[in-house]
């Protein structure tokens, strides 16, 4: 139905360029803004609930999360409502449990809570291993979806697509930071809620705005299985799994953390939750129609004629019920989300090797602001090389295991220091650290042993570890493992100073 | 206490007069009431979600049964995740935004 899908499309360039001019605009009016490490790390923390609320929900909305889920529920109807729903059931969490102690107690990164009563050095090179270990996986998951999404859609080289996001992205954190960053993060979100909430209105106009016709014509066509859950979930044991790296791996994101220090004060943090999930929650319904609708308008035979893994579904969704126009908006949107969720991954990336590591552990803590900003800027050119030859290294390569890795990580190895160090009095700083390395090295082993690698893409006929999610194993394990080694060897210093971090966990910093 | 907190890490240092006896009865109080909601909501979500992925796994049957044409057990649970993750979300920046910030303020003026 589609000859246009992988040519240039002159509409898509305008609408990209568009983006491009007015996000790249943004960084030049924070660039003037940006003058300290406060304003570069955490946008001078002046960043309001509704603001902050739509950049962690442009943070979070991948565009995995849109073409992917999108693609997945029009392939496989309700097996590609699980991973929208898994996506969303973590923020409670992030709420509940770390958003306002998080922001009372740190400044830039998630190390600086874990590392607040402990012992600096060992904690923050543990802990920023383990953010940079998440950071990277995301990344690479990220610049090959862009290198080959970009290809589909504009019609652009592999590289050529690589390229472009990582220098424009580059752009954005180095010039402007963190203030940039939240206003494309912004930008981005509305653009991507408003074309997914157009995208489902244009497809609801032909079932007079009733979602359940939509999905009785789609069972009626490809059989009430659609509306069932299929063959996704086949072991549970794997899925919950799944699930709780999910919703712990969230709590556990340093991209995601780090938005927590834009905002002026824990209950904008707090507030701030809510709107971001409401964003996301409706967000992750409006795929539902999206999903179905493609799966009705566009085809399912003519969805995998594009692309096997069913990515192009929403914008094949959007040429059908909007024409080249739409299309052209609808890929502009995903490199928009693209550009966006790279450039907040490398901003938290240059926090953990510059604040964490060049300022805390090589200079003791004794760095001027002007050195560190400058430590900042170049770690953010070096993270930018580093992704964009990732990205080409890893061209071809199957990395959709990698988010979920990410995941796993985030919920292995930072999620269980950064809970316990906030609430658990008895810990210490070899605690966290045995906490993080175990988190991260069990993750990583057991997903390299999984059947994911093993049978997927070592094509070998069995798999030491039958689980292809690890959450399930290495998430006890870390907790398990740090508050074994904390209560082995006790630490009198870090627990002394618990009742001062429980008075600035609650309080806030008091000057 | 670390001396060069201020510039670059966390400050331990700007904890100003030693806290009295009744502030750390209230903050302590404050404490175990917050970590009471907020692990209780966590499992709370939890609860659900593995409910959810349980029935997934074991009730494919109940979970593909029509309530109304296009509308199946599974679509109906799924939405009612999505909205549950709301609600818990509604119940705990309420408690904060009322209860929570209310004893803050309190142990903050105490102190004053």
């Amino acid at each position: 139905m589609s000859g246009a899908m992988g040519e240039p499309n002159a509409l898509a360039m305008l609408f990209f360029f568009v983006f491009i001019a007015a996000s790249l605009g943004i960084t030049w009016f924070a660039a003037r803004r940006t003058k300290n490490t406060e304003d570069f790390y955490a946008a001078g923390r002046k960043v309001t609930a509704v603001q902050n609320g739509l950049a962690l929900a442009g943070d979070y909305m991948s565009a995995a999360s849109f073409l992917g889920i999108a693609g997945l529920v029009a392939l496989s109807g309700f097996d590609g409502l699980i991973y929208s729903i898994g996506f969303l059931v973590g923020w409670p969490v992030v709420l509940c449990l770390i958003a306002e102690p998080l922001r009372n107690l740190g400044r830039y990164t998630f190390a600086d809570v874990v590392a607040f009563r402990l012992r600096q050095k060992p904690v923050r090179v543990a802990s920023a291993f383990g953010g940079l270990a998440v950071i990277a996986f995301y990344l690479i998951a990220q610049m090959v979806g862009a290198g080959n999404l970009i290809r589909l859609l504009f019609g652009l080289s592999y590289e050529m697509a690589v390229v472009i996001v990582g220098g424009v992205m580059l752009a954005y954190v180095l010039f402007g930071g963190m203030l940039a960053t939240t206003w494309v993060q912004i930008v981005k979100a509305v653009l991507l809620m408003s074309g997914a909430a157009l995208l489902a209105l244009l497809v609801l106009a032909r079932y007079s705005m009733n979602p359940l016709a939509l999905f009785a014509d789609a069972a009626s066509r490809f059989g009430n299985s659609v509306l069932a859950p299929g063959r996704l979930v086949s072991d549970p044991i794997d899925a919950i799994s799944l699930g709780i790296a999910l919703m712990f791996g969230t709590a556990g994101l340093p991209h995601i953390l780090m938005r927590f220090y834009t905002v002026p004060d824990a209950r904008t943090a707090r507030v701030s939750v809510a709107y971001a999930t409401a964003a996301i929650g409706l967000f992750y319904l409006f795929t539902f129609v999206l999903g179905f609708g493609a799966m009705v308008i566009v085809g399912q035979d003519a969805i995998r004629a594009i692309d096997l893994g069913g990515n192009m579904a929403a914008p094949l969704l959007a040429e059908a019920v909007g024409g080249q126009a739409f299309l052209g908006f609808i890929a502009a949107v995903a490199f928009a989300t693209i550009l966006a969720v790279v450039a907040g991954l490398t901003l938290a990336g240059a926090a953990a090797l510059s604040h964490d590591i060049w300022v805390n552990v090589v200079r003791h803590g004794h760095a001027d602001g002007r050195e560190q900003l400058r430590v900042a800027r170049g770690a953010t050119v070096l993270l930018a090389v580093l992704s964009i030859v990732l990205g080409i290294a890893f061209k071809g390569q199957n990395v959709a295991y990698m988010v979920g890795l990410a995941f796993a990580i985030a919920a292995s190895a930072n999620f269980p220091a950064l809970l316990l160090s906030m609430f658990w009095k008895p810990f210490t700083t070899a605690g966290a650290v045995a906490s993080i390395v175990v988190g991260t090295a069990t993750a990583l082993g057991l997903i390299y042993l999984s059947p994911t690698i093993q049978i997927d893409l070592l094509k070998h006929t069995t798999a030491a570890f039958p689980l292809r999610n690890p959450g399930i194993v290495s998430i006890p394990l870390s907790f398990v493992v740090g508050i074994v080694v904390s209560l082995l060897a006790p630490e009198a210093a870090a627990a002394e100073r618990f009742a001062a971090t429980e008075r600035q966990l609650h309080l806030g910093e008091e000057v | 206490m670390r001396a060069v907190g201020r510039l670059t890490g966390p400050t331990m240092s700007a904890i100003p007069p030693p806290s009295s006896v009744p502030e750390r009865t209230a903050l302590a109080t404050l404490a175990a009431a917050r970590w009471r909601i907020g692990l209780g909501l966590t499992a709370a979500m939890t609860a659900i979600y593995v409910v959810f992925i349980v029935l997934i796994a074991y009730g494919k049957s109940v979970l593909g049964t029509l309530l109304v044409p296009g509308l199946s057990v599974g679509i109906l649970l799924g939405v009612l995740v999505i909205v549950s993750a709301w609600a818990l979300i509604l119940v705990y920046v309420r408690w904060a935004n009322t209860h929570y910030d209310r004893e803050v303020a309190l142990i903050r003026g105490e102190r004053r």
